[in-house]
């Protein structure tokens, strides 16, 4: 049973205006269907509301501006449907634009950072281990929990913003410490070393994860001296699309798993997976949907959000070749604006590069149509979702192929055994 | 026959014809927030439209947007009438909240037990405020 204190009850009667009032009855009402028995303050907020689906997104979004709403605590904000930043264009009917452009705007009166990226822990915003904070957007939940260390559960639309404005969550879930122990082990160290400190390794092996794991939380062993923390990112954007993870341990890497035990909570684990060669190639054939083709129409990464250290990585495959193909580098204004102020900017376009920013080509209508037309990403989130969101089959490869295969115009394969 | 739900989000007495799902659903990506059109092209009950149907939900999977589909199915008057649910799914019901609190008209939701929606697919029920369920 729910108990609110004194000042809960009177900010949700009002004295703190109507657009507060609002926000903590929506906290306490998904505290009460969640079965929590009280709020707790949180640290900071990720919001991933902003993104429009609808016109009542907006009106809810502006209906909070008009009651006076603003967060109480750091609330950055997730990937919008509109690119202010500039660079690709978006197809948007007029309507859709105003309306997706307003409920920008109504965010950022609320006072939420216009970060507009969905890899905020890249964009300076880090809780400290151990702190409760509320984020949206499952690939930075999961990064938030895994990386960090701090704790939040997977905080959906409206709920977000409501606890960054209410700054107190429901406790339950993965705020709670008993519910952050691993209860599967998933042993990948049968792989060779080679393999496991591959990049392309690393969305195949959160694809698994997700489909295997569901939500439980898992501990993976095997990865010491293989992980970056590009490689995370990678891993748990991949298992949080192709599943419910919001929460994996790395033994030996991450902030909760100094040791196996530790992370399993000194119990025996409720299940234990040892990840095969034959299961690493079926999830690979899985990632694909495009089947034996070598066509390629367009070459999409970042999702999440390119670092700048990624970035890098891109100009060196490059090596000023231009691309026959249109390569969509999704990223944040964190990440663009040294890049300009650096000269990259104008290189990377004149090479063919089109940058994404403030959004990516899954949310929002930026490929253009083309019947049967064929993405190429080294991105486990875009393989999930493009075929669906976008209408362009997926074929899956490495960020060299992804480039090779941008310049040749067609796909190109290097030999890697996956074992 | 009459059957008592637990009443998860309350709403006033309403009527319409169950439709049962066989099969759990994702809101996002699995109904039309425009239409209330089942779009899930691995789902029994594809191109079903749930809008004004008393929903029964044997299942829910889990999707941080479900709760912004069922609002602008509200907003647009493409909601179910009701929804009975086996478990409550808070991410979904917060759609419900939401609407609650911009003055929207807010189908009631009620838990039921999966075992007993079935037998109410295709009848016409009653739903009271109290959460009694009459078919009639």
């Amino acid at each position: 049973m729910l108990q609110l204190t004194d000042e809960e009850r009177a900010i949700a009667s009002g004295a703190r205006g109507g657009g507060s009032a609002m926000a903590l009855r929506i906290v306490a009402e998904a505290a009460r269907l969640m079965g929590a028995r009280r709020l707790i303050p949180v640290a900071s907020a990720h919001i991933d509301g902003a993104l429009y689906h609808g016109d009542s997104g907006t009106l809810f979004a502006e209906k909070l501006v008009e009651g006076g709403a603003r967060v109480a605590v750091r609330a950055t904000l997730n990937v919008g449907s509109l690119a202010p930043a500039g660079c690709a264009a978006i197809r948007l009917a007029a309507h859709q634009r105003d309306m997706a452009a307003r409920m920008m705007r109504a965010y950022e009166a609320m006072g939420c950072e216009p970060s507009w990226t969905c890899a905020p822990y890249q964009a300076g915003h880090r809780p400290a281990q151990g702190s409760d904070v509320a984020w949206g957007e499952s690939n930075a939940v999961v990064f938030c929990n895994s990386v960090l260390g701090a704790r939040t559960n997977r905080y959906g639309d409206f709920l977000d913003i409501a606890c960054a404005i209410a700054g107190r969550a429901p406790d339950y879930g993965l705020h709670r410490a008993e519910n952050r122990v691993a209860e599967l082990l998933l042993d990948v160290g049968g792989l060779s070393k080679e393999l496991r400190r591959s990049d392309v390794f690393y969305p195949v092996l959160g694809t698994f994860l997700g489909r295997a794991a569901g939500s439980t939380v898992v501990v993976i062993e095997g990865l010491q001296d293989c992980t970056t923390e590009d490689r995370l990112k990678a891993l748990g954007a991949a298992a949080a699309s192709a599943g419910g993870v919001g929460l994996f341990h790395v033994a030996g890497v991450t902030p909760e798993a100094p040791d196996l035990a530790t992370a399993l909570g000194d119990r025996p684990p409720k299940q234990r997976i040892v990840l095969t060669h034959q299961e690493m190639q079926a999830t690979l054939a899985r990632l694909s949907t495009a089947g034996a083709t070598d066509r390629i129409d367009a070459v999409a990464i970042g999702s999440p959000h390119l670092s700048l250290k990624e970035m890098g990585e891109l100009e060196n495959l490059l090596a000023d070749r231009t691309l026959s193909r249109p390569l969509y580098a999704n990223t944040g204004r964190h990440v663009l604006q040294p890049l300009e102020a650096q000269g990259r900017r104008k290189r990377l376009e004149a090479a063919g590069v089109i940058f994404v920013v403030d959004t990516c080509v899954v949310v929002t209508p930026i490929l253009p149509e083309i019947e049967g037309a064929v993405l190429m990403t080294n991105s486990g989130k875009f393989a999930q979702y493009a075929p669906g969101n976008t209408g362009y089959a997926v074929t899956y490869g490495s960020l060299s192929e992804c480039v090779e295969s941008a310049v040749a115009g067609r796909l190109v394969r290097e030999p890697r055994t996956w074992s | 026959m009459v059957l008592k739900g637990e009443i998860l989000i309350p709403g006033g007495n309403v009527k319409g014809e169950c439709l049962a799902l066989s099969a759990a659903i994702s809101f996002w990506g699995g109904v039309d927030p425009r239409t209330g059109m089942i779009i899930d092209a691995r789902h029994p009950e594809r191109d079903r439209n749930i809008a004004g149907t008393v929903l029964a939900l044997p299942g829910t999977i889990g999707s941080s947007s479900a709760s912004a589909v069922l609002l602008e199915l509200v907003h647009a008057g493409n909601a179910p009438a009701a929804i009975l649910m086996d478990a409550p799914d808070a991410i979904l019901l917060l759609g419900l909240v939401v609407a609650r609190e911009m003055g929207w008209p807010t189908p009631p939701a009620l838990r039921l037990p999966a075992s007993q929606q079935a037998a109410l697919a295709g009848k016409t029920l009653l739903i009271s405020s109290d959460g009694n369920i009459a078919v009639q």
